[in-house]
């Protein structure tokens, strides 16, 4: 058979592939679900617009969900069965809130009118079950992927953290795509929403260091030492500059409405590499090594040769999809 | 009480028996959906475009709750099959890769398109993407019944301390079995999408809608159908006969041949029992099981004795063997029956339009039980030969699978039934529209005056109607019809 490169490095790159689609699958399904769990309630209109705004998207959004799980689960089998055995019931909730909120976009759209309402109630429900399990697994998996009643009260505010994160990512993509009241209600949450976002990525880099032997261990050596303390500052100046532009387009001072959504963009990458870097080189925290849990070289090596080809194309059509669908949400037509 | 094996059997049967149910619309559905298409691109004719956009809809809905119900699938063979993975992974691995890759993204991403951008792209993109989307379903039913095949009949690997590497991915990929599963179940997608769409449109004319549309996807439906459906028969069997080479004791267990046995025959029915190792009320054809499988009156047969211990459970096969093929024989009994009547009278009778209402999910009733015996008919083993199920399995604490399984399993029969009745309530919302719409986009002088007409010779039908029945008009009141 043959082979691109030796085991560890071919280890090392499925690690960035997974850790990549994981990064790219938080953005992505991360701004509609942030506009599922912020779903204006006490407005049709407002609702049909918001959902407009992430129709044609959702459906691949989510799927770099299943390229992050499936490339763990095929590049790193013991890793896939020790963390999702761990997460078991969160995960499946998980999987539960993303069916409610699945259907629900769909279903609201065909039903009686009078249901209407109770699809968008399962969708905005369906959203936030998504994001609090989300959150409180990477709570759980930051305070070392067990059950102790600190890794508990983490999870559970690593949850309110997390959903306020998708908040702000949503909402930032509701201030590009719309305009008039309901692009004021999106950045009435965003500023708010941004807060708690900071509040949790400042006790994530307190609280990590600190119970993570490993995670200290890379932060109080050079070169990452110098990192540690520019990380949180590198954050605290994007949210400023979030703040700002938030403002402007509030104010009508900047028509820079793309702006508040980057630099969440940007925010959500810095945070995501951080705690990489912290957990390299393992992939369960503290136990287990990718290069420990990686699959046959010849069984990667064809994986990441089709993965070379078909992800530029992948990333050509959704260009087109974006395109496509490019300006501010109009109602959404079957023709 | 809690034995996760079993529990997490019934888990993975049912999130897989919901999740097929999907997939089985939308793979034949979205090549239906690229034919409407196409023929309203050449012809410019609304009727077309009409039946797109009805379809279209049930296409989303299918293949939202195929998409949601797949990403469990990919999470629990990690959480309650680990040893799946563990064993097989360098081999079933890659193939899930390349579905994701090749198939996922591409139905994904251009579903937004094919569903939202009839008015944001030109027609030929649009087109284009309808093409994707049905493409991008059919490449992932190639991977995923490349990897169940293998799982059937693998080869192309070896052993090397108990974990299966690949060493020629050419046989991996066709596999003794998989020409013949992927085609079967093709056709099977293609038979449900029949039924489903001849169903609704029965449906919507039984309620009074004389519109082009229905009377038009009848029609299509039921001629494909009449065409099909035999001819799965013959791909059954020939898939059959591979079975019987290559699965010997699943084609025993699905005929309820309990000992080897020379001119065979065919159990038509009977209750197959597996302490006595009989069948208990039986209805029998001399010699018929030896004549379909060997083609000969006195071939021999194995029966079960000869695989003690690894050998399917008898029941479940024998009777889902039985429920498939019945409701493939009904099937091309019904297609013929109502195409018959279709090219000769032009219309159906109200019985033949209940019948068809009676048969829309009777595809989803034959690809389950089809699956059932092809599945079930691999155990003890989770890859034939090489890994037993019971060997696979969690150590996850029962209570938890337990917990689980009772709220998918609470999840699925609320969705299912909701899919259910939504797909009546479009049906009902379709048949008060109007013929059609002036403002559909490329339609162009001649599809303006092709609506004009048709308007035209709505109205006097309908002023026709309304002097004979005056009460009778507009007063279906849609909400208790999906009940």
């Amino acid at each position: 058979m043959f082979e691109f490169a030796n085991p560890d490095t071919l280890a090392t790159i499925f690690a960035g592939l997974t850790a990549l689609a994981i990064m790219l699958y938080a953005v992505l399904d991360g701004y509609d679900l942030g506009v599922g769990i912020t779903l204006p309630m006490k407005n049709e209109a407002w609702r049909d617009t918001a959902i407009a705004s992430i129709g044609p998207f959702w459906d691949a959004n989510e799927t770099w969900l299943v390229l992050g799980v499936g490339l763990l689960l095929v590049a790193f089998p013991k890793a896939h069965s020790a963390i999702l055995e761990a997460f078991y019931l969160p995960a499946t909730i998980l999987l539960l809130g993303l069916i409610l909120r699945g259907v629900a976009f769909d279903f609201r759209a065909k039903v009686h009118p009078e249901k209407k309402r109770l699809w968008d109630i399962t969708f905005m429900t369906g959203s936030y079950i998504a994001t609090l399990s989300q959150g409180f697994m990477l709570g759980v998996y930051i305070m070392g992927l067990e059950y102790t009643t600190a890794s508990i009260i983490f999870g559970v505010f690593s949850a309110l953290c997390v959903s306020a994160a998708y908040a702000l990512i949503g909402n930032a993509w509701l201030i590009l795509k719309t305009s008039g009241d309901i692009q004021k209600r999106a950045i009435y949450i965003a500023k708010r929403a941004g807060v708690l976002t900071f509040a949790g990525i400042l006790a994530v880099c307190l609280i990590n260091p600190l119970v993570n032997a490993n995670v200290y261990q890379v932060w109080t050596t050079p070169p990452f030492a110098y990192f540690y303390a520019a990380i949180p500052l590198m954050c605290f100046t994007l949210f400023l500059a979030g703040y700002r532009a938030l403002k402007m387009v509030d104010n009508g001072a900047s028509d820079k409405e793309w702006l508040p959504f980057a630099i969440t963009i940007a925010i959500f990458i810095g945070c995501f590499l951080g705690l990489a870097l912290s957990f390299y080189p393992y992939v369960v925290p503290n136990s287990l090594t990718l290069y420990e849990a990686a699959s046959a070289p010849e069984s990667l090596s064809i994986i990441f040769a089709g993965t070379i080809i078909v992800v530029p194309i992948i990333i050509l059509y959704t260009g087109f999809a974006y395109y496509a669908f490019r300006g501010k949400a109009d109602g959404l037509r079957y023709y | 009480m809690f034995d996760v094996l079993i529990l997490s059997r019934i888990q993975f049967a049912a999130n897989i028996s919901f999740h097929i149910l999907f997939p089985t619309i939308t793979i034949a559905l979205g090549w239906l959906l690229f034919y409407f298409k196409v023929r309203y691109d050449l012809s410019k004719h609304p009727v077309w475009m009409r039946a797109y956009r009805f379809w279209v809809k049930v296409f989303a809905l299918s293949f939202a709750l195929g998409v949601v119900s797949g990403i469990t699938m990919s999470f629990q063979f990690g959480t309650n099959w680990p040893g799946f993975m563990e064993t097989v992974g360098n081999i079933a691995g890659p193939l899930l890769a390349y579905e994701v890759l090749t198939a996922f993204f591409l139905e994904a991403t251009m579903l937004g398109i094919m569903l939202f951008g009839f008015r944001k792209v030109p027609g030929w993109a649009h087109t284009g993407a309808t093409f994707l989307v049905a493409f991008g379903t059919t490449m992932s039913a190639f991977w995923i019944l490349v990897l169940n095949s293998w799982m059937q009949t693998p080869q192309g690997f070896e052993m090397r301390e108990g974990v299966a590497h690949a060493t020629d991915w050419f046989a991996i990929i066709f596999n003794p079995s998989f020409p013949y599963r992927f085609t079967h179940m093709l056709m099977a997608s293609a038979l449900t999408v029949c039924f489903l769409v001849a169903g609704i449109s029965a449906y919507r004319i039984y309620r009074g809608d004389d519109k082009k549309a229905p009377r038009l996807t009848l029609k299509t439906a039921l001629f494909t159908a009449a065409l099909l459906a035999p001819t799965q028969a013959f791909i059954g069997d020939l898939h059959g006969l591979n079975t019987l080479e290559y699965q010997p004791q699943k084609v025993a267990a699905m005929e309820g041949l309990w000992e080897t046995e020379k001119g065979a025959p065919l159990v038509l029915f009977g209750i197959p029992d597996e302490d006595t190792k009989t069948n208990r009320f039986s209805l029998e054809v001399p010699n018929l099981a030896s004549l379909i499988l060997k083609h000969d009156i006195n071939g021999e047969l194995k029966g079960l004795n000869e695989f003690e211990g690894e050998h399917p459970p008898v029941k479940p096969v024998f009777f889902g063997f039985r429920i498939m093929v019945g409701m493939g024989l009904l099937m091309i009994a019904v297609a013929w029956w109502t195409s018959f009547s279709l090219k000769r009278r032009k219309r159906l009778s109200k019985l033949q339009l209940m019948v068809l209402i009676g048969m829309t999910f009777s595809g989803w009733i034959a690809t389950l039980a089809g699956w059932y015996v092809t599945e079930i008919g691999r155990q003890p083993y989770l890859v034939s030969g090489v890994l037993k199920t019971a060997d696979a399995v969690t150590p996850i604490a029962g209570s938890n699978v337990m917990f689980t399984l009772l709220a998918y399993l609470s999840l699925y029969v609320v969705l299912l039934i909701a899919y259910i009745r939504t797909l009546f309530v479009l049906a009902n919302r379709a048949v008060k529209e109007e013929e059609y719409d002036l403002a559909v986009p490329g339609l162009g002088e001649q599809g303006r005056n092709q609506v004009k007409d048709a308007a035209q010779s709505a109205k006097s039908r309908e002023d026709k109607r309304a002097g004979h029945h005056p009460n009778k008009h507009g007063t279906h009141e849609p909400q208790n019809a999906g009940a």
